[in-house]
């Protein structure tokens, strides 16, 4: 019984993790029906801009606690620059093509991008660990957890809670939803298909780079990193239901949640439970729990 | 009777790579034979209309599967161990292929690729199996006859040449026949299929489960030519690989799995000596360039050329 | 002699679209039947019931004896139901011979490629033999559409809109060629049609759907007249009796 509360809090922490990532792949294949690989790798960028920009910072003598501001800072720059520049520079000469091959595309851009990061940040790992040590620890079920968890957690949250927001509420999110619905029909009805990928893109990466900066402080920052994050993440949104976001919340939460159990009480299958999930739920729903199944009209 | 004879003159430079050439040149010929055989599997699952990312799950049972008997039952045979590859992976297909024959698209894609991160999961956790580091396998016989050490390579690529080359003329045969066209049909038109009274699900299992033996069969291969096995031969990379050479070959032709991976692995070795941190790069820079100029893989290189003479 | 397909309460709905309202139909042996009715009336989600695409809410579907509900359309083909396409459904990268021997080795025939070239003969698609069916006219592809649901050997053929998407003045030779196949195969031929003149000039029984439901069924002569079958199905203005 005790141990409920621990699997919970970690579970949830992973989940804030995993959605932070998941919410941007999702939101890119609902609208551009890319599923995009080299999502690790703008998860990976994120992280290492978070090390250049919160180093460069708290090198700089400047008061700690803006070493947040570093991060956020990083994964704005990461999105609104690689973002646009893949975006522009490469997926508008693709649309149009299969699926699979859009795979392959964003796959082999992965492959570059892997490479570019080590170019330029070299093979070495990279620490950052003062943001999260900085906010010190608290006690649960009489275990130790960083403060900085709960941070993320409510990172996690507010971004859910924003992305909701702009995409029900806004004039734009709503443009984006009839693109997602009837992309056709909205280029007909005078929406800019192309500005609206443009921005999708944007916004994924940035979101894919958040989820990469504030994972930097927790982890030693090496080339590889996002190669799990993808894999991980496609469990997410596929479980989830391609193209959902509340599908994604609930995919990232129910994996965050067995891998702690997991973890916990058998911890030589944690990579194992997640994908087992996966493979369990496609079983039971063939498109994901928040997917549409429909049948073809002949 | 065509494909035959054409398939000789590889065997016969093959084999003629085996006896006469570096230990370094036999290795990297065997492991581009090893690759090259996953991809021709690949190859008749792609008829059908599917590619996975998962490849590497029935490469890796292939080649733990040669390595168990080698280390934990002490059988020292090379021909069991290829056998026992192929039949491992191809009972795993067998089962997995149940479930993944009702998937399309994407949705095949990454449930595959799942299938492998599952194995991967298990065996970097297995302590039993070496966990990240893997173990190591020693054949010591091919089909009863012992074998000298330091000629066990050159008489597995032989091997793998004449494996490679009767695969490669079954699945000529295959693909050239009825169920190539039936597996064209699957992915050009499944509805068509079932309405003229056949089961698309039945023709994409078949091809799965032949993906996965031949699978199997390139990893038995690659563990006897590295003499070692770990769990990265499961992972998605090492599938993204297979999926690469595809492309690179190219669907047109039986042989193009073995030209394109030949390439692949020569290129690997002079840029793991000379640039290690632009291999990938030049990998995606490459797919790219396939992707958008040579949509039918570097055959079509090989198509313009004999129309232009 | 009875009837080779029967319906009886067929109902279908999707959310608020009530796709058949209680369908209840006969085919005796060797007939041709047209089923017309406004788009949609509902003609195409008949065939999907009867081929097993879509499940009836509730009702029977019996081929001949044998009530053919929760089969699949693979199974449903193999006892003996076949049928073409609203948009015709091919193997666009093989050529139109390949198309035919795909279909030809799924029904087993001894000899496929024999089997091929007669039905090449028999449709007049011999000229097109190597063409890929993707790249066809339209017409063309209708025909070798139909030409592949004739190849399963079936006792009842179904035809969703054999003439649509041609030019006019191709219709009547690709219902010719159609109908004569069909005849000489023996089987018995359900096709849907929106032009009148067609329906008059080759089916001996026209049944009229309307909002899910059968408005009329019997001799093309009594229901192409119908004042309800004009009125709805054929678009014409009507003046209402004074009342
Ligand atoms: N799979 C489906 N999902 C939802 N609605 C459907 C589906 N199939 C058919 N419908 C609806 O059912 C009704 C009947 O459609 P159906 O295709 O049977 O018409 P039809 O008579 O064949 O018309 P047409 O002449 O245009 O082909 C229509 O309102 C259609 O929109
Ligand atoms: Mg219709």
């Amino acid at each position: 019984m005790s141990s409920i509360l621990p699997i919970a809090f970690d579970g949830i922490t992973y989940a804030s993790w995993l959605f932070l990532i998941s919410a941007g792949l999702t939101l890119i294949y609902g609208v551009m029906r890319i599923l995009n690989v080299a999502h690790g790798s703008l998860y990976a960028l994120g992280a290492y801009a978070a090390c250049s920009l919160a180093g460069a910072w708290l090198g700089g003598g400047l008061p700690a606690a803006g070493s947040f501001a570093m991060l956020l800072l990083a994964a704005l720059l990461v999105g609104s620059v690689a973002g646009p520049l893949i975006e522009r520079g490469l997926l508008q000469w693709m649309y149009g093509k299969d699926e699979v091959v859009l795979v392959l595309i964003t796959y082999a851009l992965f492959l570059i991008m892997e490479d570019v990061i080590k170019l330029v940040w070299g093979v070495d790992s990279l620490l950052l660990p003062d943001p999260y040590a900085l906010p010190g620890n608290f006690q649960l079920g009489g275990l130790t957890y960083p403060v900085y968890n709960v941070l993320l957690i409510a990172l996690a949250l507010a971004t859910g809670l924003a992305l909701a927001w702009a995409l029900y509420r806004t004039r734009q999110g709503k443009l984006l939803l009839a693109v997602i619905h009837d992309r056709d029909m909205s280029m007909a009805m005078g929406i800019n298909v192309s500005r609206v990928y443009l921005a999708t893109f944007a916004v994924g990466a940035t979101l894919a780079a958040l989820g990469g900066a504030f994972t930097a402080p927790t982890i030693a920052v090496t080339p590889g990193i996002g190669v799990e994050v993808i894999v991980l993440a496609f469990a997410v949104v596929v479980i989830g239901g391609l193209g959902s976001l509340g599908g994604a919340a609930l995919g990232a939460l129910l994996v965050g949640l067995v891998r702690s159990a997991t973890v916990r009480y058998w911890p030589e299958a944690e990579l194992f439970s997640i994908y087992a999930v996966m493979a369990m739920v496609l079983i039971a729903r063939p498109k994901g729990l928040f997917a549409a199944q429909e049948a073809r009209k002949i | 009777m065509k494909a035959a004879i054409v398939a000789i003159a590889p065997l016969v430079a093959l084999t003629g790579l085996a006896l006469l050439s570096p230990q370094w040149l036999v290795f990297m010929a065997m492991l581009a034979l090893a690759k090259g055989v996953v991809v021709l599997g690949l190859l008749v699952l792609m008829r059908t209309g599917l590619v996975s990312f998962g490849q590497g799950l029935y490469f890796g049972i292939g080649a733990y599967a040669a390595a168990l008997l080698s280390h934990h039952l002490h059988v020292a045979d090379a021909a069991v161990m290829l056998l026992a590859g192929a039949a491992a992976a191809g009972l795993i297909a067998a089962l997995l292929g149940l479930l993944l024959a009702r998937y399309r698209d994407i949705f095949f894609a990454m449930l595959s690729l799942a299938f492998s991160m599952i194995l991967y999961g298990v065996l970097v956790k297995s302590a039993a199996l070496g966990s990240t580091d893997g173990f190591n396998l020693h054949a010591r016989t091919f089909f009863g006859v012992a074998l000298a050490s330091g000629v066990e390579r050159r008489v597995f690529l032989i091997a793998g040449a004449v494996c490679a080359v009767v695969v490669a003329l079954l699945v000529h045969r295959l693909l050239g026949g009825h169920w190539g066209r039936l597996a064209t049909g699957v992915r050009d038109n499944e509805l068509r299929v079932a309405y003229l009274g056949a089961s698309p699900y039945r023709v994409v299992y078949v091809n799965y489960l032949i993906a996965g033996a031949m699978a199997g069969l390139g990893g038995a291969l690659a563990a006897l030519a590295v003499g070692h096995v770990d769990p990265e031969m499961t992972y998605w990379t090492t599938s993204g690989e297979f999926v690469f050479i595809a492309i690179l070959g190219g669907t047109q032709s039986i042989l193009a799995p073995f030209v394109a991976a030949s390439i692949f692995e020569a290129l690997r070795t002079i840029a793991s000596q000379y640039a290690p941190n632009v291999w990938q790069m030049s990998l995606g820079l490459a797919m790219l360039a396939i992707i958008m100029f040579l949509p039918a893989g570097l055959w079509t290189l090989a198509e313009r050329r004999r129309r232009s003479v | 002699m009875s009837a080779v397909l029967t319906a009886k309460g067929l109902q279908k709905s999707f959310g608020a679209v009530k796709a058949a309202v209680d369908i209840n139909l006969t085919f005796d042996p060797g007939t041709v039947v047209s089923l017309i009715g406004a788009n949609g009336a509902g003609k195409t989600t008949f065939l999907n019931m009867v081929t097993g695409y879509l499940r009836p809410d509730s009702g029977q579907i019996l081929f001949g004896e044998r009530d053919i509900v929760g089969l699949k359309p693979r199974q449903i083909t193999k006892l003996g139901i076949s049928r073409s396409f609203q948009i015709p459904q091919l193997f666009n990268s093989l050529s139109v011979r390949e198309n035919l021997l795909v279909a030809e080795s799924i029904a087993a025939m001894d000899d496929p490629q024999a089997a091929a070239d007669e039905t090449l003969t028999r449709f007049e698609l011999a000229p097109y033999a190597a063409q890929k069916a993707g790249l066809l006219p339209e017409g063309i592809r209708k025909l070798l559409d139909v030409s592949m649901a004739l190849s399963s050997r079936s006792k009842l053929l179904l035809l969703d809109e054999p003439t649509s998407g041609v030019s006019a003045d191709e219709k009547f030779a690709i219902m010719d060629v159609v109908m004569g196949a069909a005849r000489a195969a023996g089987v018995t031929v359900i096709f849907v049609e929106h032009d009148m003149d067609i329906v008059a000039r080759f089916a001996g029984r026209v049944v009229a759907f309307y909002d899910g439901g059968i408005i009329a069924d019997g001799s093309p002569d009594t229901v192409l007249r119908a004042e309800n079958v004009r009125r709805y199905v054929i678009g014409e203005e009507i003046p209402h009796a004074a009342a």
